[in-house]
Parts: C-alpha cells; structure tokens; sequence
C-alpha cells in the first residue's frame, strides 16, 4: 500500500451536515454518518498524497504520532466498502 | 381524535424528503403505491415550481439531504430540471426515480446539467412488460436505451424490479438483464401490499416455495458475478413473523410531499382516519415536522398498545407499519398484524395460506392502477 494514492470514489460524495454537526458521506439513497476521525482521514484521500504522507499530515495536524495502523487499517475497511479505491 | 403528543425526545432532522411531483403516469402497474384515490389530485392540484423550490429550500435547512423526485412519473413535469438544478444547488444529493418512459438523451443532458446525481430505473408494468422483456422487445428495447443514457452520463446504474408471483419465476431473466444493461446495483423488491397493490394482493403475494426458489437462484447469482453487481433482495413482509421497522420510525428520517402538497411521514399515511396532515402551502416544512399533530401522534411509544409496548423487540420494529395496522386490523394503533403476537394476525396468515395454493390464486382479474379505475373505486 505505501506507494498507493488513495482518493474517494466518485459513488460517493463527501460534504459538511450543519444539521447533523457532521461529515457525511452521500450515495445513491444513503447516506454514511462519519466520526470526526474517519472525517479527517476520507478529506485527505484526494489522490495527492499516498499513505505515509497522509498520515504524517494528520500526526502534524493533531499534534499526534503512531498513526499509521489505525489511518491503514480504517483505509482498509473503506476500500471494502468502496469509498475509496488506490 | 386525541390532543398534540408531545414525544419524549426531539426527533432528528427529516433527513429523506421524497418529493412526489405528480401522480400522472404513463404506466398502470398493479403494485402501485401511489392511493387508490390518487385521481383526485389533478394536474390543477399539483403544486407549481414556486411552490415546490420553496418546499426545498425549507427542507434542506432542515437538515434534509437526500432528495428523491418520485411520483408518478416524474419526467411528466417540464420543471423537473428547474427543481433538481435547484436541490443540487442547495448541496442536496438528488435521486431520480423513474420507469425510464420519457427520458430522452437530451433531458438526461439537461438533468445531468442540472446536476442530478442519480437515476434508479425500475421495470414496473407487470404483464405487457413482463412478456415485452421475456420476449426482448418493445421494453427491452426502451430499457436498453435508456440504460446507455444513463450509462453515457456518467450515472450509476440502479435498477428496480418490483417482484410478485407472476414474474418471480423469472427472477434469473431480471438479473441477467441488468448485467446485459451493465448495472451497477439491483433491487429485486417484492411487492408490499398497499394500495393497489393490496388491491391485488391474492394474485400477487408468491408462495414460499417460489421465494425459496427466487432467494437460491440469487444468491447463485450473487457467487458467479461477484462484486461486479450489488443484488438486493427484498422478502415480502407477509412471510415474516416480525414487523419491519416501517420508514425507520414514524416522523424519524422521511417526509414525503406528495403532488397536491400533503406532507406525510410515509407516502401512504394519507389513509389513515382521524388524522390531519399538514400542507406546504400553509405551514413550514419546519413546523411540519416538529409540531404538527400528524407527525407527531406516532413518535415515541406512548400511542403502542400493550402488546408492543411490553414487547422486548419494540425499540427494533417500533411496532411496524401504522397504515398495515391499519388496513388489516382496523386499527392504526394496533400492532403491525405481519407480528405473530398481533390479535390481527390470522389475516396474514390467511392471506399466506391462500398464496401457497398452485396456480391462480384468484379468478379476479387484475386491477391495473389508472385514473379511471380510481375514480370508480373512490369517487
């Protein structure tokens, strides 16, 4: 995967809710309530930066480190469900 | 009929608005959910394009985000582009569902201009379509033109098949023509009985040996084409033993705004007795929703009868479907009677038994939905 550019599939869109005080994502007759983590790493799959450097935009933006196997394990999941593909 | 409920909870946005545009259609399927009175509405009744941008604006700012223009046929209407370039505008995901019948390359161009995300084509007519399809003609050949519409805009391909007795035995033709028009998604939805449908219902409901038989076809199906299309199928509830949780809760998730500009919590509220439901042109989709004595009257439990309200599985069907309760049991209080705890359940079960019977259940003829059939039952 390190080399892999992940970006959101064109299935789906992703937008701000104010109702829902939250990222959603919007499909055919659905709709996929996001939490604030699964939020942040699906806007940074624009297909400009592969894993690594994803992760280390998050760890830089949350003042965070050790990311990473939970950021590849969520993409994962998320390449199942087919929000995003690489 | 009893005083405002207060429910206990504020309930969430109305995220689903389902906008019926019209009941004008150019197809008379005998499944129909649109009322058996539908022809009451005319096209003088209908709400114009005013009206109807009004509607969504005040919805979106409600939270609601998924838009579906439904109807009838909702092609019929000119303005329908004016409406979905307006919904998307307003961030809305907008869903077209048709049969298909007047969606010419240049209105699909204009609606993909208008930014319509999604169009889900159903195969609708029962016989003539039935036997058009079977025998690659007519409709087949009407689908298979407006599948490559759809296809060369960039849409995704979401096919639904309404299922019933008389073409569940063909459920393997359905799926193979929907990886002929290259869909991505298939809905093989078996008819629920309201409406005309109920109307039909001994002729429709499939035995459980044809359901069987359809469910283990599909999922052979399911195996050879893999992920390359999504099939759902949908069991007619009649055969459960537990109510659906019918439009994920009464006032929940989905308000419906039919042609003349009733709001309801599901398209076919209307027939419910001793209930008013509020209208777009006189109050906001706001007060609509969180006020009116219709949407209200059946959030929460404090309307349950005691059987649902001491049921353990309560919080997961919320008692089913208020209209089955309704037209099987007289009572739109009571429990759903597709629940074996229901007093009222013998009629499913009845209804049930008839359907296991070989052949033509009914000698009846069907009742095909059109406006003169409807004003001859409901005048």
């Amino acid at each position: 995967m390190t080399s892999h550019t992940p970006r959101l599939t064109p299935r789906f869109r992703m937008q701000w809710e104010e109702a829902q005080q939250a990222w959603v994502l919007l499909y055919p007759e659905g709709m996929v309530k996001l939490n604030t983590s699964a939020a942040e790493i699906l806007k940074r799959c624009d297909g400009s930066r592969d894993v690594p450097a994803l992760v280390a935009d998050l760890e830089n933006a949350f003042g965070a480190s050790g990311l990473e196997s939970d950021v590849r394990a969520f993409l994962e999941v998320a390449r199942q469900q087919q929000w995003v593909a690489w | 009929m009893g005083g405002l409920v207060i429910p206990t909870a504020r309930p969430g946005p109305p995220l689903w608005l389902l906008a019926e545009l019209t009941y004008r259609c150019p197809l008379h399927c005998a499944f129909c959910y649109n009322p058996v009175d539908f022809a009451r509405t005319s096209a003088d009744d209908e709400l114009d394009t005013e009206a109807w941008l009004r509607v969504l604006n005040e919805a979106r700012a409600q939270g609601s985000v998924q838009c579906g223009f439904s109807g009838g046929e909702p092609l019929v209407r000119d303005d329908l582009e004016v409406l979905v370039a307006e919904a998307h505008r307003l961030g809305y995901y907008t869903n077209l569902l048709t049969s298909g019948v007047g969606l010419t390359e240049d209105r699909a161009e204009a609606l993909k201009r208008a930014g319509l995300d999604h169009i889900q084509l159903s195969f609708q007519d029962t016989t003539r379509e039935l036997n058009d399809f079977l025998s690659h003609t007519r409709t087949f050949d009407l689908k298979q033109k407006v599948a490559h519409t759809i296809k060369a805009n960039g849409w995704p391909m979401v096919m639904n098949c309404v299922i019933h007795r008389l073409n569940i035995d063909h459920v393997d033709k359905i799926i193979e023509m929907a990886v002929a028009l290259d869909a991505e998604y298939l809905e093989l939805a078996n008819s629920q009985y309201y409406s005309w449908a109920l109307l039909n219902r001994d002729q429709l409901l499939p035995s459980r040996e044809q359901i069987e038989r359809a469910e283990r076809i599909t999922n052979e199906y399911r195996e050879t084409l893999g992920d390359s299309v999504r099939i759902f199928f949908v069991v007619p509830d009649y055969y459960e033993t537990r109510p659906k949780k019918c439009m994920n809760g009464w006032g929940n998730v989905f308000l419906t705004v039919t042609p003349d500009g009733t709001a309801l919590p599901c398209h076919t509220a209307r027939m419910l007795p001793g209930l008013t439901f509020p209208n777009v042109r006189e109050m906001s989709v706001g007060e609509i929703w969180y006020e009116s004595d219709g949407f209200n009257r059946y959030r929460g439990d404090g309307w349950m009868s005691d059987t649902c309200k001491r049921c353990p599985d309560k919080e997961k069907d919320l008692g089913g479907c208020r209209c089955q309760a309704f037209m099987l049991a007289g009572d739109a209080a009571a429990p759903d009677p597709v629940c074996d705890k229901s007093p009222a359940h013998r009629v499913v079960r009845d209804a049930v038994a008839r359907a296991q019977l070989p052949g033509k259940v009914s000698s009846a003829p069907l009742i095909f939905r059109d406006p003169k059939t409807s004003r001859q039952i409901a005048p």
